[in-house]
């Protein structure tokens, strides 16, 4: 079980290496997104300040969830998402090695970019800290539900859209905890609580949303 | 003895389409008499709110459509769990046609919360927990419409549209418990919905009046839409065929 989720994990990083460019357009996406906010709503500091954690992780949602469509379109299209099915490896395990090969890919560059999108938004040390634990905590999730939603769009035509109108609603608990985070820390409160919300949530994220997936699957490739 | 009920007999869409034809003219029936009891009732016996005067009226027709919204949902992913996992083709029809109805209460619940919002808070709309979580409604329903609406393939849109029905039906708690809790720490209590005042006894009777009308509606065009999703799906076999010829023979 373990080598099964090991073989596709570093199967989809070695895929990643070899397309660099690809994978690293999600984290150019979020860059290039969260500095339209400032040009939209005006250059006040002030303003971008009390906006930042919202604006940073909306875009990371977005980012998260235009990456993810393409988690199994390849395999799909060229079969070999039907042989790992077929495999007799359990679902659940090939639908957690892709999601957290995605947030591998695309979720860590996201974190690791996200402190110097806040410091252009002006934020504090103590509020970039915060929204880096958030999303640390956070873009799990989003991988996860994502691949489910991949899984229930396979092979659709408008599947990156839909998915997208699938799962974003699905998402909104982490995305107010984890913009939540940072907003206690502005206003001098504990970020205790929001963090530990996260992270129930994505406990249960992580045992749920795999079992969701490859059903999705199965019910894809029927 | 009574002989037991055989309910399953309702599984077959022939029969299902025979009893849904038979209870229609009745479910229509009591749609229009219950609506023109209810608003009679509300609009012209149930006396004037003290603090919000006329406008406070619009509640017989928001609270049942917002009460709608949320049974139709659990009805909704109830049916189309059924059908996905013991393959009962009318169940996963069923969830189909509840759907649009769904979307539409949640959507006239959000309609009448904003003119009813206008005159008492003067605001068409406040991020609430309750109307927050009842827009994700819409949106959850959306979904359901628009992923079962893309997959050409019937069984599969049927097992991906009940796959995603559940999921949503586990998320809503977690969502309007997120929400709440971020309005809270947001806004404070500004707008409080939860404080109800007394009400008069003609006023509870015309807001129950309401809610079994738009019970009767509810039951009365999901019944017709699934009617027509049976014809759809059954198109090829006799007795599809054979109704249509009976029909042309009327005409």
């Amino acid at each position: 079980m373990s080598s099964a989720f090991s073989a596709v994990y570093v199967r989809d990083l070695r895929l990643a290496l070899r397309r660099r460019v690809e994978a690293l357009l999600p984290a150019i996406f979020f860059v290039v997104a969260v500095s339209l906010f400032p040009l939209g709503v005006g250059p006040e500091p002030q303003t971008l300040r009390e906006i930042a954690a919202g604006i940073v992780w909306v875009c990371a949602l977005l980012a998260s969830m235009l990456s993810v469509t393409s988690l199994y379109a390849g395999d799909h299209l060229d079969g070999s998402l039907e042989q790992m099915m077929l495999s007799g490896q359990p679902g659940f395990v090939i639908a957690s090695a892709k999601a957290a090969a995605h947030w591998t890919v695309t979720g860590a560059p996201l974190v690791l970019a996200a402190p110097l999108i806040g410091l252009l938004l002006d934020m504090s040390s103590a509020a970039l800290a915060t929204l880096v634990v958030s999303l640390l905590l956070g873009t799990p999730i989003l991988s996860l539900l994502g691949g489910m939603g991949a899984a229930l769009t396979l092979g659709l035509r408008s599947a990156g859209v839909l998915l997208i109108l699938l799962i974003l609603p699905l998402t909104i608990p982490a995305l107010i905890f984890g913009a939540g985070a940072v907003g206690a820390v502005d206003s001098g409160l504990s970020s205790a609580g929001h963090f530990s919300l996260l992270g129930a949530l994505l406990i249960l994220t992580a045992l749920t949303a795999p079992m969701a997936t490859a059903l999705a699957l199965r019910i894809a490739l029927e | 003895m009574n002989p037991p009920i055989r309910w399953f007999t309702f599984a077959a869409p022939s029969r299902f389409y025979w009893l849904a034809g038979a209870l229609n003219p009745w479910l229509w029936a009591s749609t229009v008499a219950l609506t023109v009891a209810g608003l009679y009732v509300g609009f012209f016996i149930a006396p004037t709110d003290a603090v919000q005067g006329e406008s406070y009226r619009i509640i017989f027709i928001h609270v049942p459509a917002a009460w709608m919204s949320m049974i139709v949902y659990l009805a909704m992913a109830f049916w189309a769990a059924l059908g996905w996992m013991f393959n009962a083709r009318m169940a996963s029809m069923l969830a189909r046609a509840l759907a649009p109805t769904g979307a539409m209460f949640t959507f006239l619940a959000l309609w009448t919360g904003a003119l009813w919002g206008k005159p008492t808070w003067g605001t068409w709309w406040v991020w609430d927990a309750r109307l927050t979580s009842e827009l994700i409604l819409l949106f959850l329903y959306l979904g359901y419409i628009a992923l079962v609406a893309s997959i050409d393939d019937v069984v599969r849109g049927d097992k991906a549209g009940a796959l995603l029905a559940i999921v949503g039906a586990v998320n809503v708690p977690i969502i309007y418990f997120s929400v709440d809790w971020w309005n809270t720490l947001h806004q404070g209590a500004t707008i409080s919905l939860t404080a109800a005042p007394k009400m008069a006894h003609t006023m509870l009777a015309a807001m129950l009046l309401m809610t079994l009308a738009f019970w009767a509606y509810a039951f009365a065009v999901v019944l017709t839409r699934a009617q027509a999703l049976i014809l759809e799906r059954e198109r090829k076999t006799e007795w599809v065929r054979q109704l249509a010829l009976t029909r042309k023979g009327w005409q």
